[in-house]
């Protein structure tokens, strides 16, 4: 080594960029240390969050924001209208339960409202290729056209349930458990999406849900009925115009109510049905349960009577959130077949002797090893992006590529990253799911994204100066692996 | 069986990942969470059948503990109701208590089984509860055997 240095300084400085803790060329252009980033920043739901993860919603929030002010304008008139005269004339009690009514309601409003529905991560790319070989194995299909629906029959409580493959979320759904499109996550125990609350019901909140409308059933009763019983007390000593002019919020309020309870109360009936039978409005809308559709057709789930079903519904342990909104996003997994072609980003020279040392590792996913021997031919920073793309079989990777840009710290280790590169969907490519098969055509999945995202890749790329010591510990092994 | 003594720090900073072998959810009780205690053939020749099974099994008594509907949870679910959910923001849930309790387990049990076999096994709740997920690590000990054969034989096995 020593003569090396004397004689050989273009060889020394070669040496030094192998090593991970000195700079490389890569990582001189961004000189930036890169923040980390949450995990909601790299959700690939289309779900919107807030205050920094805390809040997690759907796209659509303008239906909330409408039954927000509903609820806040009839109680705020009520509060100030009525209930001065009825605290007077019946009892101070009014207020106080129609403002413990209010409370309980905006508290399970904003619950149902901010909180995971239960929503399932998506599969990380070695389990979503670990069940395309299941299953490629379980049909013996070949490649070339698409495989038939992918299920699997699971018999609970006598039942014979069947698992549906989710091609979006690459995993097989638990029972009970549907994918909303609207808000692109399969969630456990699916009820429904409610654009009142702005977000989905399901395994998490339904309780919450459930509370919100009843408890608003009360108030919406209590409200009525009250300014009812207002305006006649009124009316008998002072005239009902009078009434009127003294309080004119009154007719708006008994207008509000009257069209809310009945679709309110109606939908608390309805859910109190379901929560004693055990089943979700999904389940109830297709029949699933029904005896209709076979005599030995039973819900595999009801405890058997009523009052078990609602307290296991309303009372039962609640389950935590599973996809960790808050936490950051890792790199600590070299444990990973895949990504060990991205953290071969760094230049082209080691990328190739990367996916040398690499390939015995991916003797089981030849397609990818195809892919990244496709891409040297195109940038080296562009290519190891778009070739990150089918390494988790991704169904949108038109608008992944400029993402991948955002995501520049989870380029190299994408075990857990999967999610990132489906920061912004699109309506359009969302359920193009990617087989392995399908992968090795990456010009075909970067339409009109892919020069932006190029550009803008180079800015955010991945800086190895962010990265933990596990990860270059790693990328060391790696290179003396390339070594060998 | 391992040779080679691996600890887990060791196992940690080593890259020489031969495959990962995914122990599924087990829906034949319902929704509740359970791991199928079929013994998986890639790991035949790793480790002891009875241990790796004892450890699928513990866990399963743990995720029962956590979803059991009963009095404790009842009494969680009433207060929760009565003080409109807002005793979540300074509560820990029985949930969370039980999973914390299992991180610490399969934590212990990486330390003192499965790390001197060469193998890891990651927690499933940050795998969404789908899966057991066993990182299989390069035998170094093993003499004469490549990585690439390793793999391919343990491919072969499905």
């Amino acid at each position: 080594m020593l003569h090396l240095r004397v004689a050989e300084p273009m060889r020394e400085c070669e040496y030094s960029q192998i090593s991970t803790r000195s700079s490389t060329p890569m990582e001189t252009p961004y000189k930036k240390r890169t923040p980390k980033r949450r995990k909601w920043q790299a959700f690939p739901g289309r779900n919107k969050f807030y205050c920094n993860g805390r809040i997690m919603m759907a796209r659509q929030t303008g239906v909330f924001y409408l039954t927000l002010v509903l609820i806040l304008v009839t109680s705020g008139l009520f509060f100030a209208f009525d209930c001065p005269f009825l605290s007077m004339q019946i009892t101070p009690a009014i207020p106080v339960i129609g403002g413990v009514l209010f409370v309980f309601v905006l508290g399970t409003l904003f619950r149902t409202s901010f909180s995971d529905p239960g929503v399932l991560p998506r599969a990380t790319p070695d389990e979503a290729a670990d069940l395309e070989r299941q299953i490629d194995v379980a049909n013996g299909s070949s490649s070339g056209y698409r495989p038939p629906p992918r299920t699997r029959e699971v018999v609970i409580n006598g039942q014979t349930v069947k698992l549906k493959y989710c091609f979006t979320c690459k995993i097989f759904r638990p029972p009970r458990a549907s994918h909303c499109s609207l808000c692109d996550n399969c969630v456990e125990r699916f009820d429904h999406h409610c654009p009142w609350v702005g977000n989905c019901v399901g395994k998490r909140n339904y309780r919450f849900f459930y509370m919100f409308i009843l408890s608003l059933s009360f108030l919406t009763i209590f409200i009525f009925a009250f300014v009812i019983t207002h305006v006649i007390l009124r009316s008998h000593r002072y005239g009902f115009l009078n009434t009127l002019k003294d309080s004119p919020a009154s007719v708006l309020e008994v207008v509000v109510c009257f069209f809310s309870v009945w679709s309110i109360v109606g939908l608390s009936g309805f859910h109190t049905y379901l929560i004693s039978s055990n089943q979700t409005t999904n389940e109830d809308i297709k029949g699933s349960w029904s005896s209709k559709r076979g005599k030995g057709n039973y819900n595999p789930y009801s405890y058997g009577n009523i009052f078990t079903n609602c307290c296991a519904a309303l009372c039962g342990p609640l389950p935590p959130s599973l996809i960790d909104r808050r936490g950051f996003v890792q790199l600590d997994t070299p444990q990973s077949i895949p990504p060990t072609n991205g953290i071969t980003m760094y230049g082209s020279t080691q990328s190739q002797s990367h996916m040398a040392a690499a390939t015995p590792l991916l003797q089981s996913e030849p397609v990818i090893l195809t892919d990244e021997a496709f891409l040297p031919g195109r940038t080296s920073l562009g290519g190891p992006c778009s070739g990150a793309l089918p390494l988790g079989g991704h169904p949108t990777p038109p608008t992944s590529t400029p993402n991948l840009s955002c995501d520049n710290d989870m380029l190299p280790l994408r075990n857990e990253q999967s999610d990132g590169l489906r920061h912004h969907h699109t309506d359009g490519g969302h359920h193009h799911f990617l087989t392995p098969e399908e992968a090795p055509s990456p010009p075909g999945m970067l339409p009109c994204g892919s020069p932006l995202g190029h550009s803008h890749t180079i800015q955010g790329f991945y800086n190895p100066a962010s990265q933990d010591s596990l990860h270059e510990d790693s990328v060391r092994g790696l290179v003396k692996l390339s070594s060998v | 069986m391992a040779t080679e003594f691996h600890n887990l720090q060791e196992l940690r900073q080593s890259p020489s990942l031969a495959t990962k072998v995914f122990i599924q959810r087990d829906y034949s009780e319902g929704t509740v969470c359970r791991f199928q205690i079929k013994f998986p053939s890639e790991l035949g020749s790793r480790i002891e059948r009875t241990l790796f099974e004892d450890t699928v099994k513990t866990l399963n008594t743990y995720y029962a503990e956590a979803e059991k509907v009963g009095g404790q949870s009842y009494m969680e679910g009433c207060l929760a109701c009565a003080t409109a959910y807002f005793i979540f923001f300074c509560m820990e849930t029985r949930y969370e208590k039980v999973l914390k309790k299992i991180s610490g387990y399969i934590q212990e049990q990486n330390e003192k089984i499965y790390a001197p076999r060469g193998l890891l096994l990651t927690d499933p709740v940050e795998r969404g509860m789908r899966v057991i997920e066993v990182s299989v690590f390069e035998d170094r000990g093993s003499s004469g055997s490549s990585p690439s054969s390793n793999v391919s034989s343990g491919i072969s096995q499905r």
